[in-house]
């Protein structure tokens, strides 16, 4: 039997300590007219044939050349990430509620905690949420339960990544709390701060600001954090953290500082997985502690004085305040967050400014690559960071179906005639070169 | 084993691990107002002292591959290799959410069949696999309950019925979906109470969450007048799927007349809880209620050549959706083991692992009360978890549970859940699952005999512990909880 150690012999003289029958009368309980038959499920494979089966199906998988972005993004994972993140001292423990069984997850997440509150200049971190876009609809949660505002609304500028601006209405439309769409630029594909003046007044609660933002455009977060907090609105910083080894640290932005930072940490140490397991991140500034949601880890010590680690400010969470709670939320993103703590302690600070600096270097040379060809122009005149967006005068689909026959995929159609590329570290010249190439030749193809 | 120190204590100014670090490059075509002025302050360390301080943390936790994990309401069953190794292939790991569906027909049929098999396995119509943990599942639920009764007009229907007993994830879920709260009380006997049931419904009820068995670790006999009850004053019943280990194969949710349910894969179906997450959330519903179910789903068609396409399905062609609940299609690597975990195990397998932890767990309640704890609930067969309660201890001898839970560390033993659920006093809720070996069982019934001479003998031996945690010969005392949620201290900084 898989997995269950029972013999005949251990399975009889148990249930005779029982003093039943058989198993069948472990479950006399259950009404007569609700008992079932074992499900109906494909015959059980050994560990050989699963393995045979799981590898031709990862065999089909990917392949091609991706400059794919939009929220998820490729980068070098050391090796000693998940060698390390895979010990089943940590794949196997759960939510550390006995502290003194369980130093190594909880002395982590305090490490983590550091790193993220460093990375975004906030005073503190959770210990993770689930993914960046939920995250982010926690942060607004957040900010409305700090503003302790009856109405008002919550400011997302259109250069939001909209898979989170989707998640964030899911999450928070249960609630009637009001989102309102700031748009952007056309031109430099960031918000004009200057034209939020001629905005109607209204009774703000929260701003989100992305940097950088969907379209890799970097927002003039410091003029946007100052308008927000003349409207009396709370500020949420929407970040990738890989960015924060070069940008300014939201903590920085403006006179005052983000109020809130919240973001994706796939960029990591955590890899693509087609979309999942990610990890959220959610910092905030000491006066807004006791409205963070999420497990949070603190420093104590035991009656020698000897340093150690406990979960921490448990009264906000739902266990305690069941449905006062600050979320519904019960667990973290554990064994994520051991991946992003190895690699930030990997990388370092030069590493991760490295990271940074050859994600932007690769996707500037790229971006020049590839407007120089007839037919590709720039979507938007604003710095970016990795991503950038191109004009084409060819159908986008068509495009990226020639690409796809040359072994590429070009980037995300954002519109018929526009598309997001990426470019990180992982992109050698030769690869920026063959798109380059594959480009010019598809255009002048569907161009005949 | 002395304190380990933080990271950050282990660095130097100037350490760099070059072999991360790309070639130095060029940031000067970017505004310097958008720049870092100073470094990030990072750990500045060398590989070796990465993976030397991490694996030294590793071997300070406690863990299901070291030790016996009896936490109750949590299921922490052995987590087979294979699923992490088979989960983990670079084919799986490498792929862009965003890519085509062509390139990923791989994860995508497996999916679409685990999709499939949930929906057998619980009896439900049809399943969403997107939600990333269980309390999103439970979002999705109730969230699902409150877009039906909004969808016929019937937007009276603001108030959630509880029972006491269930989880916090429960009352803070209905919150968080902009329910009143009602709770419902339970009788002596652990079931639910149903006079309190009738007296609670009527218009304003928009549904009944429930978990069966109930985290008291009892079947709820009467589930049917219970599912009657509020169905016949118009509300929806959900499925709390904490305990779905313990009745897979033998009973479903589904046949109960349960309209949503969502399933903890990290429980029932062996996915690691990697320290606390990342889990998954599938949810499941029944007819009335799989327009609104969160997408992405995955769909398949088949060609005229009878070839399968497997796609994502989005609010595009499910209008009705709840919505999305991530930013991509959930936590496809964790779905990915429990999908390899449930093509080895099988269908018949599923009723062996229900079987074989109700076993476990009547076992253990019987040896223990032969032993002379008292079962909360002795004249009830256990799911596959009980309680027991520790009042009498704590009577005689003056010692807690939580003061059990301690010294049970000291014997090697992960300690059970306590204090929950909060009806029972000094409660110890204890789950040995079905991959426990009969020895390890009786090792831990000794180990509680022993504890509970020990308080008789010398209570104070329980009152400091533990003592030998992480390691024998040292460790730490028990920590001071109060001081930490006083004084946070959240970050690390530099001390003097």
């Amino acid at each position: 039997m898989p997995f269950i150690p029972h013999t005949q012999e251990d399975v009889q003289s148990m249930l005779s300590t029982i003093g039943v029958e058989s198993l069948d009368a472990l479950f006399d309980e259950i009404p007569t007219t609700l008992r079932s038959a074992p499900p109906r499920l494909p015959p059980p494979l050994k560990e050989m044939a699963i393995s045979r089966l799981m590898r031709e199906r990862a065999g089909k998988e990917g392949g091609a050349l991706a400059f794919l972005g939009a929220g998820a993004y490729e980068h070098h994972i050391p090796a000693a990430v998940w060698e390390i993140a895979g010990r089943g001292e940590f794949y196997s423990a759960y939510t550390p509620y006995q502290a003194e069984a369980s130093q190594g997850t909880l002395q982590l997440l305090y490490e983590y905690q550091t790193m993220i509150a460093g990375l975004t200049g906030m005073d503190l971190s959770n210990a993770s949420l689930y993914d960046g876009a939920s995250a982010t609809a926690e942060a607004v949660l957040m900010a409305v339960r700090c503003s302790q505002k009856q109405g008002g609304c919550v400011g997302i500028p259109a250069t939001v990544n909209p898979r989170v601006v989707a998640t964030i209405r899911t999450l928070v439309s249960q609630l009637g709390i009001e989102l309102v769409e700031i748009e952007s630029c056309p031109l430099t594909g960031a918000v004009d701060w200057q034209r939020l003046a001629g905005y109607p007044q209204r009774d703000w609660l929260a701003l989100l600001i992305p940097q950088p933002n969907y379209f890799g455009v970097l927002e003039e977060v410091d003029a946007l954090t100052n308008w927000g907090h003349a409207q009396g609105a709370l500020v949420i910083g929407v970040v990738n953290p890989l960015s924060l080894g070069v940008l300014k640290p939201p903590g920085e932005w403006g006179e005052k500082g983000a109020d809130l930072v919240c973001g994706e940490g796939q960029p990591l140490g955590i890899p693509l997985s087609s979309g999942g397991p990610y990890l959220g991140f959610l910092a905030c500034q000491t006066q807004w502690t006791r409205q963070l949601p999420g497990r949070i880890v603190g420093r104590t010590e035991d009656r020698r004085g000897q340093v150690g680690f406990v979960l921490t400010l448990q009264a906000r969470e739902q266990h305690i305040r069941r449905a006062k709670a600050t979320s519904n939320i019960c667990t973290n993103q554990g064994l994520m967050t051991v991946a992003a703590t190895l690699y930030l302690a990997l990388l370092g600070p030069t590493g991760l400014a490295r990271v940074a600096t050859a994600c932007h270097h690769n996707s500037k040379q790229l971006q020049e690559k590839l407007t120089g060809i007839v037919g590709v122009e720039k979507g938007y005149d604003g710095p970016f960071f990795h991503e950038f967006v191109l004009q084409l005068a060819r159908p986008v689909e068509s495009v990226l179906a020639g690409l796809f026959d040359r072994g590429i995929i070009g980037g995300l159609a954002l519109a018929s005639d526009r598309l997001l590329v990426c470019c990180t570290e992982t992109k050698t010249e030769q690869d920026r070169d063959r798109y380059a190439q594959a480009l010019e030749d598809v255009m002048k193809e569907s161009g005949g | 084993m002395r304190g380990e120190r933080v990271i950050f204590e282990e660095g130097q100014p100037g350490r760099t691990n070059h072999q991360h670090a790309p070639d130095s490059a060029s940031l000067k075509d970017l505004p310097p107002t958008l720049l870092r002025s100073t470094p990030p302050p990072l750990p500045e360390v060398s590989e070796l002292q990465v993976v030397r301080h991490y694996t030294r943390l590793s071997q300070k936790n406690f863990s299901i591959d070291t030790h016996f994990y009896p936490l109750g309401s949590c299921t922490m069953k052995y987590n087979p290799r294979a699923c992490h190794v088979l989960a983990m292939l670079p084919g799986f790991l490498n792929r862009h959410p965003l890519e085509p569906d062509q390139t990923g027909q791989g994860v995508l049929s497996s999916l679409f069949e685990l999709q499939e098999m949930l929906a057998e396995i619980t009896g439900m119509a049809a399943v969403s696999l997107s939600p990333m943990a269980g309390a999103q599942g439970e979002f999705a639920g109730v969230a699902m309950i409150g877009a039906y009764h909004r969808q016929r007009g019937d937007v009276e229907r603001v108030e959630m019925l509880v029972p006491d007993a269930a989880h916090g994830t429960n009352p803070a879920t209905a919150s968080l979906c902009g329910f009143r709260v009602r709770e419902i009380a339970t009788q002596a006997t652990g079931d639910l109470d149903l006079d309190s049931l009738r007296e609670a419904v009527g218009p304003q009820t928009a549904g009944l969450m429930l978990t069966n068995p109930s985290t008291l670790g009892l079947f709820e006999r009467e589930v049917e007048t219970i599912i009657d009850i509020v169905h016949q004053a118009g509300g929806l019943l959900y499925y709390d799927g904490a305990n779905l280990n313990a009745i897979t194969g033998r009973a479903r949710p589904g046949d109960m007349g349960f309209d949503a349910i969502h399933i903890n894969v990290h429980k029932t179906f062996s996915t690691p809880h990697g320290g606390g997450g990342p889990g998954a959330g599938p949810v499941g519903v029944s007819k009335r209620l799989q327009p609104f179910l969160p997408v992405p789903m995955v769909g398949c068609q088949r060609d005229a050549a009878g070839k399968n396409h497997f796609a994502w399905v989005g609010a595009r062609e499910r209008p009705q959706t709840i919505g999305q609940l991530s930013a991509f299609m959930g936590n496809i690597g964790v779905l990915l083991r429990a999908y390899v975990y449930l093509r080895m195990v099988g269908g018949d397998g599923m009723r062996r692992v229900a079987d074989h932890a109700t076993l476990n767990a009547n076992y253990l309640m019987a040896r223990l009360t032969e032993a002379g704890f008292t079962a909360a609930f002795a004249n009830r067969r256990a799911s596959h978890e009980f309680i027991l309660t520790l009042k009498p201890e704590m009577d005689r001898f003056g010692v807690s549970a939580l003061d059990f839970a301690k010294r049970l560390l000291d014997y090697g033993f992960y300690a059970p859940t306590i204090y929950f659920p909060l009806l029972v006093p000094e409660c110890l809720l204890i789950e040995p699952t079905e991959t426990e070996s009969k020895e390890e069982l009786d090792r831990f019934i000794a180990a509680m005999v022993a504890i509970r001479s020990e308080a008789m003998e010398n209570p104070a031996l329980l009152k400091e512990a533990p003592h030998h945690v992480p390691v024998p010969g040292g460790g730490l005392g028990r920590l001071d909880e109060t001081r930490a949620a006083r004084k946070p201290d959240l970050i690390w900084k530099k001390r003097d």
